[in-house]
């Protein structure tokens, strides 16, 4: 009965999703999932946060290495929390000429402040770490060992000097038997194009049917590695 | 010529007005054109050809229109300025509008409290500033619920054919025919991965992607995670899984637990070694970071959806000098996997990956009708070439039209 269920529940959820895409009547089934799913998701969130606060306060308890890091977390979520139920996550405006404990909470618990002023930039350092990382990565990726890895580092080479303005004042190759004058921007061009577009079509047909497929394994109960411990 | 009576009322009347605009304050110079506009341009023309019927496809409660545009519906043109559907229950109304759509469109949907199996009659007026012209009455029309969206039958029929050939398959694996899948590296190095990190004493990690469980990627990562997860609890070596969606944390803590049991070592089985990180996406990025500096695990193993991170994530575990594996079906990251990982697992290797790692007959009958899929779908790219090539667009219809002889 423990696995039988879960499995007889996603065979008739599994069934009625597909139905609703070819049954007009029965679309309103996709949306009231939809909301299921988020009512559920809520509730997921949290046992998130209790999983969070339990892995930490036990680093913190135990006196692990990194355990003030812990500390950190565990008083930004309490704050937030309290910043976001105190202003409903909106810019607390006090009221003209309000004194006392309202004002300073309004200073304290900016919601919207703290979220500008100290989230978007540390997210946006992180993601700086990207330009650096492709620098690295391209450094230790593109050698010429195997001619996979020097086709990638010839065509690596042009794209990147297709794209960026110094590129426009490499001279063109004449092809005069070809009737056609090659430049970086036009090998740049085809190679984005044609090769690049037609191998990222060909992944993405694999990857549907691939999609199709384990979806109707788990609907029909093929496959149960998702309820833990296989068959 | 005017008589003199009649030529006196025209300039009593002329002046009138005059003096009467200028009192009443028009300093708006739009209001005063508008009103001048209303006085001097005639009404439109109508449109006309006015056609309507039940929408297509859908859940009843809906009739569309079609129309040909007023020949006053021209660029510049000022005495049309809207067009408006007006409906009624019988063709001597009373008429209400139902919709109201911009100059220049040719059709509207009438959804607006429709009710199926009722009768409406339509009329579609040409509106200008302050008058409009209806064109003829239209109707009965009666909206109805149709049984089957007629738009979609081409993906219905592929489906079909799709678990035909899959049940096919699945029959004959379990008839205990030999079914042949070749080899897929990066499954295969998993075993060595899980065994370095047994031997080097460190854990391993596992990341399964930043995205909830509704993404087919993720089930496909939980899948692998079963097999990583009984590998795991038979060296006894840690796992350590960092999750940025709480629905998926709390399968995922199911399914270790799971593998330890199967493995015989329930008790090696610690919950906080799976656990909720972050939602937020560079906030996720920055934990696992972390992890992988601080406890420097001897192998990482990407599962799932990832998107801009992927690269900060595989440079930052080659820093560390880990052993990588990574799969994903996002193609926009996985040129970043393969520069960065030792292992990639491409598109539907990782879909193909709990199939691999179990041999279960079940799941390799899947694979095959997977590949015979692929094989149709090639055919029909090469014969829809074909018949372009030599003008014939008929098979291309087939895919790109919805089957309208049905209807």
């Amino acid at each position: 009965m423990r696995r039988r269920l879960p499995l007889v529940l996603c065979f008739v959820a599994g069934v009625a999703m597909l139905a609703q895409y070819f049954v007009p009547s029965l679309e309103s089934l996709y949306e009231n999932a939809l909301i299921w799913g988020r009512v559920i998701g809520s509730f997921a969130m949290l046992l998130g946060m209790l999983s969070l606060w339990r892995v930490h306060q036990s680093k913190i308890q135990r006196k692990t290495a990194n355990w003030p890091y812990s500390v950190i977390t565990l008083v930004a979520l309490v704050f937030m929390i309290a910043a976001g139920i105190l202003t409903k996550g909106k810019y607390l405006v006090p009221a003209a000429g309000a004194k006392g404990l309202t004002h300073v909470l309004s200073k304290i618990f900016d919601f919207d402040a703290i979220f500008m002023n100290i989230q978007i930039p540390i997210q946006a350092t992180m993601f700086s770490l990207l330009a650096f990382y492709i620098a690295s990565a391209a450094f230790r990726a593109f050698k010429a060992r195997t001619f996979e890895a020097t086709l990638l580092l010839v065509a690596a080479a042009i794209v990147m000097l297709g794209r960026v303005p110094i590129g426009a004042y490499i001279p063109n190759i004449p092809l005069g038997f070809l009737h056609l004058d090659i430049n970086v921007q036009t090998l740049t061009a085809w190679i984005l194009e044609v090769p690049n577009t037609a191998a990222k079509r060909g992944i993405m047909i694999g990857v549907g049917l691939g999609m199709v497929s384990t979806c109707l394994k788990i609907v029909l109960g093929i496959e149960r590695t998702y309820l833990g411990g296989g068959d | 010529m005017l008589d003199r009576p009649s030529s006196f009322l025209f300039l009593f009347l002329s002046l009138t007005s005059f003096v009467c605009l200028s009192l009443s304050g028009l300093s708006n110079a739009q209001e005063a054109s508008v009103s001048t506009l209303s006085v001097l341009t005639p009404p439109p023309a109508p449109v006309t050809g006015v056609v309507a019927y039940d929408t297509a496809d859908d859940a009843g409660g809906s009739i569309s229109l079609k129309w040909n545009l007023s020949p006053d519906d021209a660029k510049g043109a000022v005495n049309l300025m809207e067009y408006r559907v007006l409906r009624a229950e019988s063709p001597d109304g009373p008429f209400k509008v139902v919709k109201s759509v911009p100059k220049g469109t040719a059709g509207a949907d009438d959804t607006k409290d429709v009710k199926s199996g009722i009768p409406y009659y339509y009329v579609v007026a040409a509106a200008g500033v302050s008058s409009e012209t209806r064109s003829e009455t239209v109707g009965p029309i009666v909206s109805s619920a149709q049984i089957l969206n007629l738009g979609r039958l081409n993906t219905l029929i592929l489906t079909v054919i799709f678990i035909g050939m899959l049940l096919f398959f699945i029959v004959k694996a379990r008839r205990g025919k030999d079914l042949f899948i070749r080899r897929i590296s990066g499954l295969d190095a998993l075993d060595e991965a899980v065994g370095r990190a047994t031997e080097m004493g460190r854990p391993i990690l596992y990341v399964p992607g930043l995205s909830t469980l509704a993404d087919v990627a993720t089930i496909a990562s939980i899948n692998i995670l079963s097999g990583v997860a009984r590998k795991v609890a038979e060296y006894e070596t840690r796992l350590i899984m960092p999750n940025f969606d709480p629905v998926v944390m709390t399968v995922a803590q199911e399914v270790v637990r799971e593998g330890y049991m199967a493995a015989g070592k329930p008790d090696a089985y610690r919950e906080q070694d799976v656990f909720y990180v972050t939602s937020d996406q560079f906030a996720y990025v920055a934990a696992v970071d972390g992890i992988m500096v601080r406890d420097r695990p001897a192998t990482n193993l990407y599962m799932g959806m990832f998107y801009a991170e992927s690269l900060i994530l595989a440079e930052t575990g080659a820093m560390t000098g880990a052993i990588q594996i990574a799969g994903t079906d996002a193609v926009a990251q996985l040129p970043f996997f393969i520069a960065a990982c030792d292992y990639t697992l491409i598109g539907e290797e990782l879909y193909a990956a709990s199939a691999y790692l179990s041999r279960a007959p079940l799941l390799l009958g899947s694979l095959k009708s997977q590949d015979w899929m692929k094989i149709i779908v090639a055919c029909c790219i090469v014969i829809g070439i074909v018949a372009l090539f030599f003008g014939q667009p008929f098979f291309r219809d087939i895919f790109d039209t919805p089957l309208l002889f049905f209807r």
